[in-house]
C-alpha cells in the first residue's frame, strides 16, 4: 500500500473495477441493480420498478426478483472480495471497455432463499458476507432489506464454484 | 369424461392460468407462458433473451432468471391444487444449478405439489431446456404457504 497515493486515483481504480464487474452482466442492467461502495464494503441497490412486481394485488416484489437480487449481490461481493488484493496491488486493472480484462464470475452451485416478509413496492438493498472462500468453493451469506436494516425481507445462503486460472 | 371434454377443461384451465400469469408484471416482463396446468402441477416456459444473460462470455442466462421461473411455476402449481388455496407465498426455495442452460433455447419449468397440508405446500420443480428430461438445467425444492 502506498500511503501517499492520490485519493482520486484510488477512487477511480476501485470504481472502475467495480463498474467493470457489474456492467458486464446484461441481466443486472435489466433489473436496474447498482452498487454503492464505501471502501471495500458494497451495498447492492435495487430501485423499484413496476416490472419487478410479482403480486399486483398487494402489491409485492416478485419472489424471483428478490432471489435474483440476492444471488447477484452474492456473486458480485464474492468476485469483488476475491480480486481486491490483486486490484490494490496493481496486478490487475479491470476495465469495462476491455472484455478480456474482466474477471470471470463465480458459478452458482446452489442457492437457498428464505422469504421473511413480502417485498414492498419500493427500493431494496442487500449486502453479502463471504463466509468462506477457498481455492475452488465458496460459501456466501446474503441479506436484503427495505426501509429498516433490522427488518430483513429475505436472506439466502449460496455455494459457488470459483473460476479457475 | 370423454377425451374431448377433458381436453376442453384443460385448455380452459391453461387459459385461466395464462391470465393469472399475465396479471403478474414480472412474469409478463420475462414473457412466461403457461404450457400445462393440472391438480397441483404446472408447466411454464419462457424464451431466452439477450438482456437476461448473466455471463456475457458464454451467453448463458442468469441463475436468477431460472429462480424467477421456478418460483412462478411453483406458485401456479399451488394455486392449481384441488384444495383451492386462496393465495400463496414462497416460504423458502432451494435451487440446485446442475448445468448452464444453452443460449438461445426456451427454458421450461415443471412444478408439482408433492405434499399439501392445511397451511403449507411442499414443492418440487425442475427446469429444462431443449435437451431431454434426464439432463435438467436446475432442480428446486421449496415450501409455500397455502392460505385458506
Amino acid at each position: 500500500m502506498d500511503r501517499n497515493e492520490p485519493l482520486d486515483q484510488i477512487k477511480t481504480r476501485r470504481d472502475s473495477a467495480l463498474n467493470a464487474l457489474v456492467s458486464g452482466v446484461p441481466y443486472m442492467h435489466w433489473l436496474g441493480i447498482r452498487f454503492d461502495r464505501r471502501g471495500d464494503e458494497l451495498t447492492a441497490v435495487l430501485p423499484f420498478d413496476r416490472k419487478l412486481i410479482g403480486n399486483p394485488q398487494l402489491p409485492a416484489l416478485h419472489g424471483g426478483v428478490t432471489a435474483a437480487f440476492l444471488e447477484m449481490t452474492a456473486i458480485v461481493e464474492l468476485a469483488w472480495a476475491a480480486m481486491w488484493e490483486d486490484l490494490e496491488s496493481g496486478r490487475i486493472a479491470p476495465d469495462a471497455a476491455m472484455p478480456e480484462s474482466l474477471p470471470r464470475l463465480p458459478k452458482t452451485i446452489d442457492f437457498t432463499v428464505d422469504y421473511l416478509r413480502s417485498g414492498l413496492p419500493r427500493d431494496a438493498y442487500a449486502r453479502a458476507n463471504v463466509v468462506r472462500s477457498g481455492r475452488r468453493y465458496a460459501s456466501v451469506q446474503v441479506e436484503a432489506w427495505q426501509d429498516n436494516r433490522a427488518r430483513l425481507i429475505a436472506q439466502a445462503t449460496a455455494h459457488f464454484l470459483m473460476p479457475q486460472g | 369424461m370423454n377425451g374431448d371434454a377433458r381436453d376442453g377443461a384443460e385448455e380452459n384451465h391453461a387459459r385461466i392460468a395464462q391470465q393469472f400469469i399475465e396479471a403478474i408484471p414480472h412474469a409478463r416482463a420475462l414473457r412466461m407462458r403457461v404450457d400445462e396446468i393440472g391438480d397441483g402441477c404446472a408447466v411454464i416456459s419462457m424464451p431466452w433473451d439477450e438482456h437476461l444473460v448473466g455471463d456475457p462470455r458464454s451467453g448463458v442466462i442468469h441463475g436468477g432468471v431460472v429462480s424467477a421461473l421456478m418460483d412462478t411455476c411453483c406458485g401456479a402449481a399451488v394455486m392449481a391444487h384441488s384444495s383451492q388455496p386462496r393465495s400463496t407465498a414462497t416460504i423458502d426455495l432451494r435451487i440446485d444449478y446442475m448445468r448452464a442452460a444453452r443460449p438461445g433455447q426456451r427454458i421450461t419449468a415443471r412444478a408439482e405439489v408433492y405434499h399439501m397440508t392445511r397451511s403449507v405446500a411442499f414443492m418440487r420443480a425442475v427446469a429444462l431446456d431443449d435437451d431431454d428430461t434426464s439432463n435438467p438445467v436446475a432442480t428446486a425444492t421449496g415450501a409455500f404457504t397455502a392460505e385458506r
